[in-house]
Parts: structure tokens; sequence; C-alpha cells
């Protein structure tokens, strides 16, 4: 086994998902197959290799550090679920 | 033949002589979505009054003899890319009722060439799959045989095209997504380089991999729809400054002298005989053009499906951690505190697919785990960018099949996650490299089913690519059909 339940339960709450019984069971499962097939990579020789990160090699893009216009709060807002004034109001984070 | 079955060069003719206007043009195209969408589904949202009200404004335009390069042309966008004051859904439960605020960049580039917007086409979920099942809004079915999938995950811009509801379409791919489905339903599908489509208002799957393209009913037609969307944008980062050329220029010129590579690693067991056929046909047909077939090898082709499911899910993972239920998308409403929101809304917006590739993703990327797997994968990728590298010192243009099989049926793969990444194989390694594919329709299967080959060049090599594709087009030895539904 390269994962077992107990572990995507874990990874699950790293990723702010849950899962019930019959579920975990079957990522579990899947999961297993998915990273057994993974280790074909420890076939092949790295030795040396700089990761690759990006498609093409580029410089950091930067520019001047002038302010554009930007989107208006009310348009920014407008998707959010429950928005109050100018904020974005959740559910209370602290007891 | 009906004004939707044409071409947007043969429409742009008819248009300058004055055979027809965009609004008849328009109604061709409604009248056969209203015939055959009932059975393709290839829309999540059809546009029909704001495509009307804009075929009229070309008109007005052509009536002044104001004929941009795309003025009066019915275009189809899949549901990934932001339309100011349109939904975009991107496939998803997660973000039904989002609306954005802005265009992404290459609709207000179409929007600048004169398209008219027919609708946005059907996706699996985030861009996440192989055969646009995974959408929450239903299945898109192929229109050569609507017992099976139209691939994906631009299924619905593919189906689209073959089923000419539009006269071509935009998707994006980030493993295979415009290429695949593209070969399954027989039409033309373009992946640009890395950096030459901006992809501002694109909704993000994987950044490093993720890119823009058109699908066309011809080569003629795809180059025109490159010279609409390509270019550097200033608020895109990885655009690349790079001159876009006229890509019209290289249709229609020779291919004599060029050589053309085939990798051994393409033609594996498991691949279907009568893809690997009409495959080797086209090396012949390109060979008769003057062209000469030399051996390549990309040796490290069979670790692309693994390399490609540990980098895609990490990247997916961090850029779907936005969807947290505050900003905009769906929340629960039965979150008692703000963390049960976060995984209530996001555990019942996301569906299995996507909630599988996070799972990946955050696993790899996750203590302990990162060397083994995010880092190897990404050595990999730098032995399969070297592959191509140093194969296109010996070869103009690499051919190879798009698919290992044709479209297969709807539901065949999707207990199996495994197998469905099994059939982007020869897909991947042009996303992993950054480097330009098209796939162009090579002939049909016995039992009437497209087959698309897949032509690789350099980085930003489009235009040889779309030389190689237009004289392949031109010589080709065999009739194009038409789906009948």
């Amino acid at each position: 086994m390269k994962i077992t339940k107990d572990e995507v339960a874990h990874v699950a709450h790293l990723a702010r998902l849950e899962f019930d019984v019959e579920e975990t069971e079957k990522f579990t499962s899947q999961l297993n197959d998915i990273l057994l097939y993974m280790e074909k990579l420890n076939e092949a020789d790295t030795t040396g290799m700089e990761p690759m990160t990006h498609a093409i090699a580029q410089k950091n893009a930067f520019r001047e550090d002038a302010v554009l216009p930007s989107l208006p709060i009310r348009e920014a807002l407008s998707n959010a679920p429950d928005p109050k004034g100018e904020f974005f109001r959740v559910p209370k984070v602290i007891e | 033949m009906e004004l939707c079955e044409r071409t947007i060069h043969e429409l742009q003719q008819i248009i300058r002589d004055g055979g027809a206007s965009s609004t008849d043009i328009v109604a061709s195209v409604f009248r056969r979505i209203d015939a055959v969408e009932k059975n393709v589904h290839a829309y999540i949202m059809l546009l029909r009054e704001e495509a009307f009200r804009e075929a009229s404004k070309a008109d007005e335009e052509i009536r002044k003899g104001n004929i941009r390069s795309l003025t009066g042309i019915p275009i189809a966008l899949k549901d990934i890319y932001c339309t100011q004051g349109i939904p975009t859904t991107c496939g998803s439960r997660i973000l039904q009722n989002f609306v954005a605020p802005y265009d992404a960049t290459i609709v207000r580039k179409l929007r600048e060439a004169g398209a008219v917007f027919t609708g946005k086409t059907n996706m699996d979920e985030f861009a996440m799959g192989s055969s646009t099942e995974t959408s929450w809004f239903g299945v898109t079915k192929n229109p050569w045989d609507l017992d099976r999938i139209p691939g994906g995950s631009s299924g619905g811009s593919a189906a689209a095209v073959a089923a000419d509801m539009c006269i071509a379409s935009l998707g994006s791919d980030t493993g295979g997504s415009i290429r695949q489905p593209a070969a399954l339903c027989g039409v033309v599908g373009l992946k640009p380089t890395y950096g030459r489509v901006s992809r501002f208002g694109l909704v993000a799957f994987a950044s490093s991999l993720d890119q823009i393209g058109p699908f066309t009913k011809d080569v003629e037609d795809c180059a025109i729809m490159l010279n609409a969307i390509a270019g550097y944008d200033p608020r895109e980062s990885t655009s690349v400054p790079v001159d876009v050329p006229d890509y019209r220029q290289f249709l229609g010129r020779d291919i004599r002298g060029w050589k053309v590579g085939i990798p051994k690693e393409y033609f594996i067991e498991g691949i279907d005989p009568e893809v690997e056929t009409l495959v080797r046909q086209a090396a012949k047909v390109a060979e008769g053009l003057g062209a000469e077939i030399v051996p390549v090898s990309l040796p490290h082709t069979q670790y692309c499906v693994a390399v490609y499911y540990i980098i895609a899910p990490a990247e997916a993972s961090s850029n779907l951690a936005r969807y947290d239920g505050v900003k905009y998308g769906y929340r629960s409403t039965e979150g008692r505190d703000l963390l049960e929101m976060y995984k209530k809304s996001r555990s019942e917006g996301f569906g299995a697919e996507v909630k599988r590739r996070i799972m990946i993703g955050t696993y790899v990327l996750s203590a302990g785990y990162y060397d083994a797997y995010y880092k190897k994968a990404s050595q990999v990728r730098a032995l399969i960018r070297r592959d191509f590298d140093e194969a296109f010192q010996t070869c103009d243009v690499i051919l190879t099949p798009t698919t290992p099989t044709p479209a297969f049926r709807i539901g065949e793969k999707t207990g199996d996650p495994l197998q469905m990444y099994l059939s982007d194989v020869f897909t991947i390694s042009t996303n992993l490299a950054g480097i330009p594919g098209i796939a162009v329709p090579c002939g049909y299967t016995a039992a009437g089913l497209p087959v698309g080959v897949q032509f690789l060049a350099g980085h930003f090599q489009e235009g040889k690519l779309l030389q190689f594709a237009s004289a392949y087009e031109a010589g080709a030895d065999f009739q194009k059909r038409r789906p009948n539904f």
C-alpha cells in the first residue's frame, strides 16, 4: 500500500475536502493504483538534472510600479456569496 | 451546401461578394444547433440573442466596407474563458453562477477582430478529463457516433465544429485537451507554443502547461484563428514577447526536402491497428510530397503520463485552492465555522475527478513526499524536453498518432481513472516540453470514426507546423466526410 485510509483523511484535511466512508475507500484504492504507476519514474536516471519548472525559460517579468485602473469594489464583490458593504462576510473564525 | 458547413475563408469570400450576410450565416448556424444540439449537447450556454445582435452590427460594418479578419463569423468559446457579463462555469457546480467582471484577452481580441460568439461550450470540469464526461452539465456526444465520447477536455468545442454548430471554436490544452478531441471529432486542432497566446482570463488548471488554441474545419482557418489570438500581453507575465508573423503566409508552400521524424516510441503495443495504418499512410503522403522520413528517438516518452499526472495535479491543487466559498463561486450553507464552510463548499462544489486530482496534487506536494514525486517528475520533465531538442536537430517536424485509439464509448473508462489518463499518452509530452502541436484529420476507420495525425515542431515554429499541415491536407488521399446523424 502506497497510501492508507488515514493518510487519505489527512490529505483531504490539508486540501480542505471531506469524504464519507465509502468515498474514502474508493479514493484510497484509486490513489494507490495511480501512485503505484508513478513508481515508474524511479527507473529514469535523473542524476545531475535540474528540475524543470517552466516550459520556456524566462527571466522574471518586471514592470514599472505604476498604479493602473483596477476593478471597482462593487464589481469585485458582485460574485461574492455573502458580501456586506465593502467586505466578504464569512462564518465565525474564532469562538 | 449550408452556410454553417463552410469554412471561415469561404465565408469571408461569400461576405465580400455579397452572397450572404453575417445574419444569414448566424441564422444557418442556429438552425443547425436547433436540429442537432439536443443529440450532441456541445454547449453549456447558447448566446442566440447576442449573436443575432452582433451579426447585425457586423452587417452594418460590412456595408461600410469595414471588414476585419473575423467580421461576422460565428465562433464558439470553451466555457473556461472569462466573458464579461456572461456566466463562465468551467463545467463545474462551484462556478455555476459565476459571471466574470472582465473579458479574457483572447475574448477581447476575437471581439476586436469582429467575431460573433454563438455560446460557451461544454468541457470536463476544470478541463480535467479526456472525454467531457466529468462536466457538471452533462456529457457531450461525439457527432460521428452518439454512443461515443468526443474526447476532452474541450469536447464541446470540437463537437460543435464537427457538427457545424459554429464555424470555428476555441479550446485549451493542458495535456492534449485540444488535439485529442480534434482527432476524435475529425477536425483540425492546434496547441500553440507555451507563451504564444495570452492566458489572461483563462481559468487556471496547471499553469506551467495550459495553452489556448483553435478548432477549425481546415488548416487555413487554423492560421486565421491563430493570427487573431497570438501575441504578447502585458497582463500575462508568461506570454512571450516574440513577433507574430502572418500565419497565412505559410499556407500552400511545398515541403520538398523537409525531414519528418517518426519516433518509434509512439508506435507501441496497444495502439489500434487501424489508427497506426492511417497515421503511417499520412507519413507516406508527406513522402510523396518530397519530404524525407527519418527515424528519431524520444527515449523518455514512457515516463510522460507519470510526470504529467504528478505535475498537473500539483499545480491544480494550488490553483484550485482559490475556490473557498468566500470571494466567488458556490458556498455551502451547512458550515458552522470557517473551516467547515471551506470543506463543505469545496466537497459539494467539486466533482469526483477534480477532487481526485486535488488529492493527488496535495499528496505529492506534502511534507516528506515532495522530493520523491514533484522534484523527480520535474527532473524527468527536463529529460523529456531534452529529447525533443535533440530530435529537432535532425528533423523539421515530428509525425505521430494523436490518440492510441478512435473515440471510445461513453462510460467505458470512467470507472478506471488510470486507463483514462493513459488515453493522453501521445499528447502530453508536447505540453511538458512547451512545444506546439497540431492534430489534422488523416482518414476514417472501417466503422466510420475519424482519426487524426499529430505534427509537432520546435518552440515558436507554428509557421512551420502550419506549412507542413497545409501541404499534407492538400496532398492527403482520402475524401473528407461529414458526420451523418
